[in-house]
């Protein structure tokens, strides 16, 4: 049974290229230029797939992107994707695909023996089940996705490369239809710069599938001269396979460009996978096209029944009659060229028309040629075993409100249905573009496009579907979109076509059948991937979910990977119907992008793996990767966090590292710290600002700690900072918060005060600098300068210009560790020589690297406070016990602030230490501090732990915390409740555990 | 993604610039005069219009300069950029 469905002649595949593929473990045969639907439905193949919710057989429904059905896991292991939709996956060699929500298999299936899933996930299951206790949500979320399954994401690394191309152009033209064909050329000859994307591998939209004349040839062979004019076009870009996605503020739209996917996994040698195109066009033309819709009738899920005009694209497109016996079900002219081509084919054919009178010249061309036509009629039932059998056909009553007289059986084995045709407005509607409805068509088209979104729609996405319309309104607008470009363009081009004229079209958004709908055995499906019928959305209006952004999330309509794009306007008929409101009343959910999904590798593009952040790696970089150590992403620097040795883990290596630098030298690579060089004669009247403390009187030489504030009087940032000369500052701050800094001085010398005579510049990658503390610190400095280094020379918080090593050097005696310590600058390019010889000279006195854990270890003992670890943007320096650092005598960012109400009072959450009962103990930061302890959360808190180490220096755990009145519960005890449930006793602190009067910093 | 215009640099994307809210705040001179609201009012409180905003924005990935725009906050449509220290341009009155 190799390809009986396929006719001996005609279609766009290749007979002479046949392909081998395995769906379902089993092998067919297809052509190249099959998609997977098409050659599956030439193997008689109408069951793909189970649906959702209630695990009914489902089959190919359409023949394009907005299939609901056939949804596929495509290939297998790293390469492997879900939700793929069989009638936009080219067929290519050795295709391997399986269905989805299946178990143990397509044919029996064991959701739908018990279908007991029906009874769990009625409409508002979701809506209803995330109002129960949360953590029931997980059981069940695992439960139902195990049985309904909407396939499975690759586990494995994603072979594949994908990128990402940025590009302007004048105009961007969505869409191969007649429509875009025709706006491409009139934009392409003027000149402009014009990118065309369609995303189907052959352009011509719709002429594929119909067999139109233009010019009094078949349509195709005008396709075929105006491509070939386009490609050979200097500043067109054609791009096939191409899906335009999102369309953002400015006329910024994404398109997703499928560069490889129709090739065997891994043939497209150099090519990317894919490549997503972002797309900045001065003007764009949407000539999208339509989407059939369904009509909604009992049991209209069956494999079998099929969009009319996707069974017109199957015959003609790709040469497959997917059933023998057809019957067509519509509500307009456009499904009776189904039924001639069926009928051409060789097909038997009955056509059951809802309107009563239908006329135009196709009905009569049908009635000529002998097909039977039922109208003012009904399918009010499907027959289906194993595939469908039959339907009934009853009379409607004349308000289509209900049906009525006896049912005629009719056998066949495909139903071809068509409701009318739908716009595709999405990316209009992404534009912020307004929505109208038109009566004539039952559907929304656009109208003004928004002021920032220049557009124009043209054909069928603009609701004409004439096409001599299509192809005037293409030239239109692209003529027109290129002189607004800026470019001149010709007159409009005269092409000849037929005119078909076509009967009015009749809405009936519910086809009644024996039983009221809602009732009974039978389901109305409006939306087929989220399995949502009619009653449910019954339900949803009963219990009050009228709106239809509501309607949408209780019935789950619209919301699966196709968007709804076959059945959203037919829940708001129904809505309306319900309601008794016109559908424009109602109003659309809003587009959002993507159309169509993408994957993650193509957002993603280059930036994967290595590529996905760039490290900031400071000179001595090298020496850390020899000497083995671990790593702290700070911003983007990769700092060193500890230098294990043989067998030690983080713990034991920070406990030694903490020791040694007491005992010995320890030595810190601090280059990542920020620097700003700040010059101009206002220099110290910007720092008097950005500072609670005076700056003018600083002599030069002299080093200062400040902390800085912003208006809120917040603490955001502090550093060291010493003064160069008069008018010359070398400022230090957090890692983290260099550009911060460096920004708010910038903002306020360029919009408040531009009159200020004052530079500042980063020069956080010009220094690099090693920091040596410890008590031998002076002894190993000493034999690398010739700088006298003791305290009367070079006392503490000042700095000198010396050379170490033979390099010129800026040696701050500054100490964030509360050692002996000083901070050799060195220009960058000698910071790795620096340090080595550092290295090679301290190993004598014990030298110990450290990383930024010890550091934080070590300013810990010392009360030293990490701005953003200890502070949170809440804290004032009051509430860190540092009155000391707030001038009286000047004004200051922040400073007003800090007379505020609620900033001055007492009470306000303030840093202390907590030293834990049991000196083992280190508490977690982050761990929430209570005086009075319930037996269940919740439990007023008095704050925070912000630190937490185990300290070797002193022996036992040590930690500070941000508490209420914190500076008024010296000595108390308070309780620290862990996440665990479990409480630690400690004791409230001042925040230095370490030489309380700091006298090694000086010695 | 809006376009912006850099009165310096031209039109750029708007990932090339930071936001900083509502222009033509001055820092008064004097703030150790002001009463609690009134200084509340100068931190705290800010326009936040449903429609022509006048703010500031500065091009951080570009000439890292300060500078100010008119913006419809519904519609984002910009109505001109100019330097510190000159004066906004006319806003079309359909639009204000
Ligand atoms: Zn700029």
């Amino acid at each position: 049974m190799t390809q009986i469905n396929r006719l001996s002649e005609g279609g766009r595949i290749d007979r002479g290229k046949p392909l081998q593929f395995i769906f379902n473990g089993r092998p067919y045969t297809g052509f190249q230029g099959d998609t997977l639907a098409s050659a599956l439905l030439a193997n008689n193949e109408h069951l793909v797939g189970r649906s959702l919710k209630y695990h009914r057989p489902r089959g190919v429904f359409s023949a394009g992107a907005e299939e609901p059905n056939a949804l596929v896991q495509l290939e297998e292991g790293p390469r492997t994707e879900p939700n793929m939709r069989a009638t936009q996956i080219e067929l290519y060699r050795s295709l391997r695909a399986a269905s989805q929500n299946c178990w143990p298999n397509v044919r029996f299936d064991i959701g739908a023996v018990n279908s007991w899933l029906s009874r769990l996930l009625p409409a508002g299951f979701y809506n209803k089940t995330f109002m129960w206790p949360p953590s029931l949500w997980m059981t069940y979320e695992k439960y139902i996705r195990k049985v309904t399954g909407l396939g499975e994401s690759p586990v494995d690394r994603d072979p594949d490369r994908y990128e990402h191309r940025h590009v302007h152009c004048d105009v961007l033209i969505v869409g191969g239809g007649p429509a875009g064909i025709a706006a491409a050329l009139a934009a392409g000859r003027s000149g402009a710069r014009v990118i065309f994307v369609d995303e189907q591998p052959e352009f011509g939209g719709c002429l594929l599938s119909d067999n139109q004349r233009i010019d009094d040839n078949p349509a195709m062979e005008w396709v075929r001269r105006s491509m070939e004019e386009l490609e050979n076009l200097e500043e067109a870009t054609v791009l096939p396979r191409t899906t335009a996605t999102g369309y953002f503020d400015y006329n910024y739209l994404t398109a997703l460009e499928r560069v490889t996917d129709h090739l065997p996994p891994g043939r497209g040698d150099h090519l990317p996978r894919q490549r997503l195109w972002r797309i900045r066009a001065q003007r764009v033309v949407l000539a999208a096209g339509s989407i059939e819709r369904p009509l909604v009738f009992a049991d209209n899920d069956r494999p079998g029944v099929m969009l009319a005009g996707a069974v017109r694209s199957y015959i003609n497109r790709y040469a497959v009659l997917p059933g023998e016996d057809i019957v067509v079900l519509t509500n307009n002219d456009s499904a009776y060229q189904t039924s001639l081509d069926a009928h051409l084919h060789g097909a038997r054919v009955e056509v059951v028309d809802i309107r009563p009178r239908p006329e135009g010249q196709l009905v009569e061309k049908v009635r000529q040629a002998g097909i039977p036509l039922h109208t003012g009629s009904a399918i009010t039932g499907v027959h289906y075993r194993k595939g469908v059998e039959g339907v009934d056909v009853m009379r409607l009553n004349d308000e289509g409100s209900a049906v009525r007289g006896s049912s005629n059986r009719i056998d066949c084995s495909v139903i071809a249905v068509s409701g009318g045709f739908t716009p595709t407005v999405h990316l209009f509607g992404q534009s912020r573009g307004k929505l109208l409805y038109n009566d004539d068509i039952g559907a929304f088209v656009p109208g003004d496009c928004h002021a920032t979104n220049p557009n124009r729609s043209a054909g069928a996405c603009r609701g004409s579907f004439d096409l001599g319309d299509c192809l005037n309104q293409g030239f239109e607008a692209g003529a027109a979109a290129a002189g607004e470009a800026g470019f001149r363009t010709s007159g409009p081009v005269a092409l000849k076509t037929e005119r078909m004229e076509q009967g009015a079209f009749r809405a009936l958004w519910t086809i009644p059948c024996d039983h009221p709908v809602g009732k009974g055995k039978k389901k109305h499906f409006h939306e087929l991937q989220n399995d949502a019928t009619v009653g449910d959305i019954m339900l949803a209006v009963r219990e009050g979910y009228k709106n239809v952004e509501h309607l949408k999330r209780y019935t789950t309509t619209g919301m699966g990977t196709d968007q709804g794009k076959t059945s959203n306007l037919n829940a708001l008929g129904v809505l309306s119907e319900l309601r008794a409101t016109a559908v424009d009343r109602i109003g659309t959910t809003t587009f959002r992008p993507p159309y169509t999904p993408l994957t993650f590798g193509a957002i993603a593009g280059q930036h994967s793996r290595e590529l996905f952040l760039q490290k900031r790696k400071t000179p001595m970089h090298p020496w850390h990767e020899r000497n083995g150590a671990i790593y702290e992403d700070v911003g983007d620097w990769k700092r060193p966090r500890y230098f294990p040795r043989a067998g030690e883990d983080m713990h034991v290596a920070v406990q030694r590292e903490c020791k040694m630098a007491r005992k010995g030298i320890g030595i810190l690579d601090a280059t990542t710290l920020g620097k700003i060089d700040i010059q101009g004669p206002d220099a110290s009247k910007l720092l008097n600002m950005v500072y609670t403390n005076a700056w003018s009187k600083l002599p030069v030489g002299r080093c200062r700690y400040g902390v800085m504030l912003n208006e809120h009087g917040m603490i955001f940032d502090d550093g060291v900072s010493s003064r160069v000369g008069e008018n010359h500052f070398h400022m230090t701050t957090t890692t983290g918060g260099a550009a911060r800094v460096l920004s708010w001085l910038e903002e306020w010398l360029q919009t408040e005060w531009p009159g200020m005579r004052v530079y500042c510049t980063s020069t956080t990658e010009q220094w690099a600098v090693a920091s040596i503390n410890g008590p031998n610190s002076r002894d190993l400095l000493s034999e690398l300068t010739e700088l006298p280094l003791d305290s009367e020379n070079f006392p503490f918080m000042t700095w000198q210009d010396a050379e170490v090593a033979g390099v010129p050097a800026r040696i701050f005696r500054i100490s964030f560790t509360g050692e002996l310590a000083f901070e050799i600058n060195v220009p960058a390019c000698y910071g790795l020589y620096v340090w080595e010889t550092l290295m090679e000279h301290g190993e004598k006195y014990d030298i110990c690297p450290y990383g930024t854990e010890s550091m934080h270890v070590l300013r810990a003992e010392k009360g030293f406070i990490i701005a953003g670890q200890d502070t949170d943007g809440s804290v004032t320096p009051y509430d860190l016990d540092m009155n000391w650092i707030v001038s009286k005598k000047k004004d200051f960012f922040g400073r007003r602030s800090l007379d505020r109400s609620d900033t001055s009072k007492p009470g306000r959450k303030q840093l202390v230490g907590l030293l834990t009962e049991d000196p083992n103990e280190v508490l977690p930061e982050g761990a929430h501090v209570v005086a009075e302890l319930k037996d269940t959360p919740p439990m007023p808190t008095l704050g925070h732990v912000s630190s937490g180490y185990m300290s070797p220096n002193l022996g036992r755990s040590i930690a500070m915390a941000v508490i209420y009145d914190g500076k008024n519960r010296k000595d108390e005890k308070v309780n620290v409740r862990l996440m665990n449930g479990r409480t630690v006793k400690c004791r409230v602190t001042d925040y230095v555990f370490y030489d309380k009067k700091g006298v090694r910093a000086r010695a | 993604m809006l376009i912006v215009t850099c009165p310096w640099c031209g039109q750029r994307e708007v990932t090339e610039f930071g936001y900083g809210g509502e222009a033509h705040i001055a820092r008064p001179e004097n703030p150790e005069q002001l009463s609690d609201e009134e200084w509340g009012d100068y931190v705290f409180f800010r326009k936040n219009p449903r429609g022509v905003h006048y703010e500031r924005w500065v091009h951080t990935h570009g000439c890292r300069r300060w500078f100010n725009a008119v913006r419809h906050t519904v519609t984002d449509e910009f109505f001109g950029s100019y330097k510190p220290g000159e004066a906004p341009p006319t806003v079309p009155v359909s639009k204000g």
